[in-house]
């Protein structure tokens, strides 16, 4: 499968004040961040709140130049092309974002929020090649018959009804990927599933790649079943590899944690959990990360060399960042 | 089995300037003493209100139309709290219930230190006692009582006592908000989405605080929340509502084996699970249900994969099975 985007070591760094007179502080909010995303496929970015992922999704999309690392399109460096080609590459990767309501403009309808891209990109379409486009694509996300939205305005509407305008308005230019930031965290339960089941059609119809990005570890499985999963924290990816692998016998210490934690609707299973192995409760911020393991202060199997930085092992195909690799209790679900 | 709480067909409207929007309609329901009941729905479906006619304390402009909340306050003591008076309803509020609400850390004052709050407190409720039980409470006896509490809750309480809220994390918060709610020593605590905006880690872990506190305190817990995962792992009884409904109550075991109402099965059915290889799942079709425009009927009725000619006509009563346990659905209406 050919590669739609590389990202190679890409970090990224804001600046923050911290006094009047004290020079500004830089935090690293990414570190060494490298992932792979293949025509077709589908990546979830599981981490919890704060550890990265929308920096991720936004970088991926070229709305944050990284401040390290090289971010590759098709192979070559996004930010070495002239600055029509970027935009033109642009569009073939969208951005979902999570808050729907924000994400449209409350003043347009739901006719103009989707026209507007599409008459800018196809440039020969006349009003109603615009109109036919809207239609085909409002069908295609289950909001039928679109006249009965075409003309409400985005508050009108439910919010997986408008998370589906949002699916519509990023298929409209036939992109090649797009990245979904939570995209189903900020609506009704009974709605989550159909969002997730809309993206696995608009995967396998129309051959679009996703990066879903969550902090809930079963959607990702269920969206990602014949993917890939990329675990993060503080700013790390701790583990990467198909999910199937990574689920079924976590190998990083804190993917361990993060599955033993998470509930699952089965009143059984779930009172026999397993009890989470960590070492403290306290969540250690970016600015006070070991420079070694990210996981440091709260993994029960630390050591004196985790303190150092940490090289990618791979195991049965699995990328784990973790120097302990063989030396760790063996983990199966 | 014994009830501290049980609410007999409650209806409750807010009162807005146009229209009555009717949030709970018909809702009976038991609270276990020493339980974890659950409360469960989607955003709207009623939660917050139902548990909030408990302690009297609805948002305004909401008012209990109809039917009776009895609170067993002891042993063959029963408290109707619409009769209590503002200080009898004061003193009963956290004494008896105390509740936790939705996003309750950032209601911590962020300029007083955390001793202050616990403290001030205190001698508020002494306030509310009739003039003959009022007691001097002296620092050093609330310190005592709070850092008994602050250690409970797996907190240092020298640091947490001197700390004002903005020095401590989310989950340092909701665990202060935990000790808070067990000040006056409670027989029921409620908890609305006590574990929203915190990772599943520390989720795991308040939770896991919460059933201890449940276990060695033996105080019942209403836990109102969306997460039917989350009621799978930690509560003992459930009750899913929708639309205003409460639609089904059993024990949490029971309640997944069965689910009798089709609401239920297809919540249940449609939650991913790490634990399972599935493929596709089936949704729930369609859109929640809007209270300014309900449907006739049942309020499930236009998203049933199973509605019938009834169905869309009467809205049905609720059955109880041999086990106690009770669904408001016309499949099951032989069964009474
Ligand atoms: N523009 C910015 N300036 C400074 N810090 C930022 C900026 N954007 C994000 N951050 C910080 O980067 C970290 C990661 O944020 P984010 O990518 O939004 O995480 P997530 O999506 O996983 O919750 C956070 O600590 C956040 O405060
Ligand atoms: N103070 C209020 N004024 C008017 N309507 C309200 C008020 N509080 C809640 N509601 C409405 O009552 C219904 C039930 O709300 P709520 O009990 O908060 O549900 P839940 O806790 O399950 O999300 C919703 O439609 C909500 O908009
Ligand atoms: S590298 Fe060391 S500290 Fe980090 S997770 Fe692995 S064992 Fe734990
Ligand atoms: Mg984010
Ligand atoms: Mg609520």
């Amino acid at each position: 499968m050919a590669k739609i985007i590389e990202l190679d070591k890409i970090g990224m760094s804001f600046e923050k004040k911290v006094g009047l007179l004290q020079p500004n502080k830089r935090i690293d909010v990414l570190r060494d961040i490298n992932l792979d995303i293949a025509e077709g496929q589908i990546v979830a970015v599981v981490g919890e709140s704060g550890c990265g992922k929308t920096t991720i999704g936004k970088i991926i999309t070229g709305l944050m130049k990284p401040t390290e690392g090289e971010l590759r399109f098709g192979g070559k460096n996004l930010y070495g092309f002239s600055l029509n080609v970027f935009s033109r590459t642009r569009e073939q990767v969208q951005f979902v974002q999570q808050d729907s309501y924000a994400a449209l403009n409350p003043v347009l309808t739901i006719r103009q929020s989707l026209s507007a891209p599409i008459s800018h990109h196809y440039k020969n379409y006349s009003a109603a090649d615009t109109e036919k486009k809207i239609n085909e694509i409002m069908s295609f996300v289950g909001l039928t018959p679109p006249e009965q939205f075409l003309s409400k305005y985005p508050h009108m509407l439910s919010g997986g009804q408008r998370q589906r305008i949002l699916m519509a308005r990023a298929i409209s230019l036939e992109p090649k990927l797009i990245v979904a930031d939570e995209p189903v965290s900020m609506i009704d339960v009974s709605m989550r599933l159909s969002i997730l089941n809309l993206m696995n059609k608009l995967n396998e119809m129309l051959g679009i790649s996703f990066v879903y990005i969550t902090h809930d570890l079963a959607t990702a499985k269920y969206i990602a079943r014949n993917g890939n999963i990329c675990v993060m924290y503080l700013g790390e990816i701790v583990e990467f590899g198909s999910v199937e692998a990574v689920l079924r016998s976590p190998k990083h210490p804190y993917t361990q944690a993060l599955i033993a934690a998470v509930p699952v609707p089965d009143p059984k299973a779930a009172k026999q959990g397993r009890d989470i192995p960590i070492k403290s409760m306290e969540i250690t911020s970016l600015e006070n990360r070991s420079k070694g393991c990210v996981f440091y202060d709260r993994c029960p199997y630390a050591e004196e060399k985790c303190r150092n930085k940490i090289e990618d092992t791979l195991v049965d195909g699995v990328r784990v960042k973790c120097c302990k690799i063989g030396e760790l209790p063996e983990w199966t679900n | 089995m014994e009830n501290i709480v049980e609410i007999r067909d409650i209806v409750i409207e807010y009162k807005l300037k146009k229209y009555a929007l009717r949030a709970v309609d018909g809702v009976s329901l038991d609270i276990a003493a020493g339980k974890i009941t659950a409360l469960v729905g989607e955003s709207g479906s009623g939660k917050t209100t139902v548990a909030s006619s408990l302690l009297n304390c609805i948002s305004s402009p909401g008012e209990i139309v109809s039917g009776t909340v009895r609170r067993h306050t002891g042993p063959n003591e029963v408290t109707e709290v619409e009769k209590l008076g503002e200080n009898a309803l004061n003193e009963f509020r956290w004494k008896q219930i105390s509740m936790v609400f939705q996003g309750a850390q950032s209601a911590l004052n962020p300029v007083v230190t955390i001793f202050n709050q616990f403290y001030e407190t205190m001698v508020v409720h002494e306030n509310y006692k009739p003039k003959s039980e009022r007691k001097k409470i002296t620092k050093q006896e609330a310190e005592q009582r709070i850092r008994y509490l602050l250690d409970f809750v797996n907190l240092d309480a020298d640091r947490v006592m001197t700390s004002y809220p903005h020095e401590l994390s989310g989950g340092m918060k909701q665990r202060v908000m935990i000790a808070f709610s067990l000040l006056l020593d409670p027989k029921l605590i409620i908890l609305d989405e006590p574990t929203t905006a915190l990772d599943v880690i520390t989720q795991d872990f308040i939770f896991k605080l919460l059933q201890k506190v449940n276990r060695e305190m033996g105080i019942a817990m209403l836990l109102l929340t969306h997460d039917i995962s989350v009621v799978a792992k930690y509560a003992d009884y459930m009750a899913v509502m929708y639309g205003g409904r409460l639609m089904e109550y059993g024990t949490v075991e029971e309640v997944f084996e069965h689910k009798y109402h089709p609401y239920t099965r297809g919540l249940i059915d449609s939650t991913p699970a790490i634990n399972k290889d599935v493929g596709l799942l089936r949704p729930i079709g369609g859109e929640p249900p809007d209270l300014l425009n309900m449907p006739a009927g049942c309020k499930f009725h236009p998203r049933c994969p199973q509605c019938k000619e009834i169905c869309k006509q009467s809205e049905p009563k609720t059955v109880t099975m041999e086990t106690g346990h009770r669904v408001k659905c016309f499949l099951y209406e032989d069964e009474a």
